[in-house]
C-alpha cells in the first residue's frame, strides 16, 4: 500500500519546508506540541519541545547529531502524560528504545504522533559543533551521506551508526523518507490510520512510493549488516575472555556515564550507587589481603557484566554509551555483541514490536527444557 | 600435585533443594565437599549479580537448585530463574565462562539421593573441565597479582 506524499524543496530550503509543515499542523490543531531537533540560540542542535507554532522555524531534524537518546526525553514527557497531543520527530534508535520503555511502562504513546526519520548517522557532539562552525549544513551532510560518504573534515559518523541495520524506522505513524527519493525531494509516508488522518488534516495528498527507494534502502541495510558482522567478529576475536574484557575496560573509572546515557538502562536507582556497594573499610582491606593489592575503585567488571544482564535484552545499538565515556572506551561493540546473543536466545529483537513481550517478563512451564535437561 | 578440587557455589531454594540437602545429611548420604551452599528463599531470588560475583571471585562452578516446574512455593519463581539462567549463560559464554560451569537443576525436597547425584556429577564434570579461567588460586604460576573487579 502506497501512502506517500512528496515534499519538493529547493536547495537550502529543506528545514523551511519542514517548518511550514509542522507549523501548519500545530495551527490547524492536528497536534498541540512538537518535540523535534532544533537549532539552539547559542549553538548546537537539541531536541526541543515547542508549544508555540511561531518557534517552529528553528527545526532541523536531519542535523547529524543526537546529544542524548530521545527515548529518554520522550519518557520524561509521557511517563506521566500531559494529555496534550504531541508530534515527536525521532530517529530509529530513539524510537526502538522508546518501544522498550513503553513496555516497561516508562513511556506512553497514547497522545503521541510518532514521526520517524531516515537516519544516515550522527557525529559525536563535539565533532558536530566543529562541522557546524565550519559551515556544514544538514543538507550538505545528507547529500554526501546519501552518496555513501559520511566523512567530513576528518570526522566521521559514530561507530554505532556505521553498523546500524535500521536506517529506516518502523513502529511510527509517519516516516520522513530521504533515502532513495531523488534529489530535492522528501517523501512523507503514512503507516497508520493516525498518520493518514494527519496527512489529510494537513491537506497533503496521497501518492505513490518514490521509485528506487526500496532498492536504495535494501542496499544500505545490506552494507550496514555486513559491516556489523565484521565488527562483531573483530570484537569477539579481541575480547574472548574476562581477562581481555579487563584490558578493554582498563581505563574505566566507574563514573557510570554509560548507564546514564543508555536509553534502556531502566532502573530508577542503579544498585551500584546504593549502600549495597558502599562497602566497609575492612571489606576492602580483606579483598586487598587476598592478593596483597586491590585496584580502586572496585567492582568495575562486576558493574559492566551486571549492566549487560539488565539491558542487553533491550539494547538498540544507539552507541550513546561509547559517546558518553570520558575515557574513550568503545563500549558499544561490547554491549551490542552480548545483546545479539541474549536477544537471539529468546528470538527477541529490541524495539521490533510493541506486541512482543520482554523475555524476562513471561515464562512457561514447558519451555527452555535444555537449561536443566530434566524432564519429569 | 594434588588433584584439582573445584569450588562450586550452590544457591539452593529453601523449600526444595536445601531441604533435599538436609535429607541427604540425615540419611547419611555423603556428597563432595566441593559445594558451598547458600540458602535462598527461592531459586527466583538468585539475582544474576550473585552468579557473576561468584564467578568473578573464582568459583569453578555455580549450581542453582530449584523446585520442579509447577511446584514452586511462590508459584513461578523457578520459571523466572530458568529464563534468567538462559540469559546469563549467553553473557558468560561471551567471556569464556563455559555453560558447563553454570547449572540449574530441579531437585525436590524428597530427592536427597538426586541431590547427591547432581553434586557428584557436577564435581566430576568440573574436574574434567579444569579450573575456571577466573580461578586465581589454582593457576600453576601464582602470578595473578590482583582480584578481578
Amino acid at each position: 500500500m502506497a501512502n506517500f506524499t512528496k515534499l519538493s524543496f529547493k536547495k537550502g530550503e529543506l528545514n523551511q519546508k519542514l517548518a511550514d509543515l509542522f507549523k501548519g499542523m500545530m495551527e490547524k490543531g492536528v497536534v498541540d506540541a512538537l518535540l523535534a531537533p532544533m537549532i539552539q540560540p547559542k549553538r548546537g542542535v537539541m531536541l526541543t519541545l515547542v508549544t508555540d507554532p511561531s518557534h517552529v522555524g528553528a527545526i532541523d531534524p536531519f542535523a547529524p547529531v543526537v546529544p542524548v537518546n530521545g527515548a529518554r526525553i520522550a519518557s520524561s514527557i509521557t511517563a506521566k502524560p500531559s494529555g496534550r497531543k504531541t508530534a515527536m520527530v525521532l530517529r530509529s534508535c530513539e524510537i526502538r528504545a522508546l518501544v522498550e520503555l513503553c513496555k516497561l511502562k516508562q513511556a506512553n504513546l497514547d497522545d503521541v504522533l510518532l514521526i520517524g526519520m531516515d537516519c544516515l548517522g550522527r557525529y559525536e557532539n563535539l565533532d558536530f559543533v566543529k562541522l557546524r562552525s565550519d559551515g556544514q549544513s544538514s543538507e550538505s551532510f545528507l547529500e554526501k551521506a546519501l552518496a555513501g560518504n559520511t566523512e567530513n573534515s576528518g570526522c566521521d559518523v559514530s561507530g554505532a551508526c556505521k553498523i546500524c541495520e535500521f536506517p529506516v524506522v518502523d513502529n511510527v505513524d509517519l516516516r520522513l523518507c530521504i533515502i532513495g527519493t531523488g534529489a530535492d525531494a522528501l517523501y512523507i509516508e503514512s503507516l497508520t490510520p493516525k498518520g493518514d488522518k494527519t496527512l489529510e488534516a494537513a491537506g497533503l495528498g496521497i501518492g505513490e512510493a518514490p521509485a528506487g527507494r526500496e532498492a536504495a534502502v535494501q542496499q544500505l541495510v545490506k552494507k550496514r549488516k555486513d559491516d556489523c558482522d565484521t565488527a562483531f567478529a573483530q570484537y569477539r576475536e579481541s575480547t574472548p575472555s574476562v581477562d581481555a574484557l579487563e584490558d578493554r575496560l582498563a581505563n574505566c573509572i566507574n563514573c557510570y556515564n554509560c548507564r546514564v546515557a543508555c536509553p534502556v538502562c531502566y532502573c530508577k536507582e542503579c544498585v551500584f550507587v546504593t549502600d549495597t556497594f558502599r562497602h566497609n573499610g575492612d571489606q576492602y582491606m580483606g579483598w586487598a589481603d587476598t592478593f596483597g593489592t586491590l585496584k580502586m575503585p572496585t567492582d568495575t567488571i562486576f558493574y559492566h557484566l551486571t549492566r549487560m544482564s539488565h539491558m542487553s535484552l533491550f539494547c538498540v545499538g544507539c552507541g550513546q554509551c561509547t559517546s558518553a565515556c570520558p575515557n574513550s572506551i568503545d563500549l558499544m561493540p561490547m554491549f551490542r555483541a552480548v545483546a545479539q546473543k541474549t536477544q537471539a536466545r529468546f528470538d527477541y529483537q529490541a524495539g521490533r514490536s510493541h506486541d512482543e513481550k520482554q523475555p524476562l517478563t513471561v515464562f512457561e512451564n514447558d519451555e527452555l527444557v535444555e537449561v536443566t535437561g530434566q524432564v519429569k | 600435585m594434588s588433584e584439582f578440587e573445584p569450588k562450586i557455589v550452590g544457591f539452593f531454594c529453601n523449600w526444595c533443594t536445601f531441604t533435599a540437602a538436609d535429607l541427604a545429611g540425615t540419611s547419611r548420604l555423603s556428597y563432595p565437599h566441593n559445594i558451598k551452599i547458600i540458602r535462598m528463599m527461592c531459586s527466583g531470588m538468585v539475582d544474576p549479580k550473585y552468579v557473576i560475583k561468584a564467578f568473578l571471585n573464582g568459583a569453578d562452578g555455580v549450581l542453582i537448585g530449584g523446585c520442579w516446574p509447577g511446584d514452586c512455593h511462590y508459584i513461578n519463581g523457578n520459571l523466572k530463574a530458568r529464563r534468567r539462567v538462559a540469559m546469563l549463560t549467553e553473557i558468560l559464554k561471551e567471556y569464556g565462562i563455559d555453560e558447563k560451569r553454570f547449572w540449574l537443576r530441579w531437585i525436590a525436597a524428597s530427592e536427597g539421593t538426586m541431590l547427591r547425584e547432581v553434586v557428584n556429577e557436577m564435581t566430576a564434570k568440573l574436574k574434567e573441565l579444569g579450573p575456571s579461567p577466573l580461578n586465581r588460586e589454582t593457576l600453576d604460576k601464582k602470578t595473578p597479582e590482583k582480584m578481578i573487579g
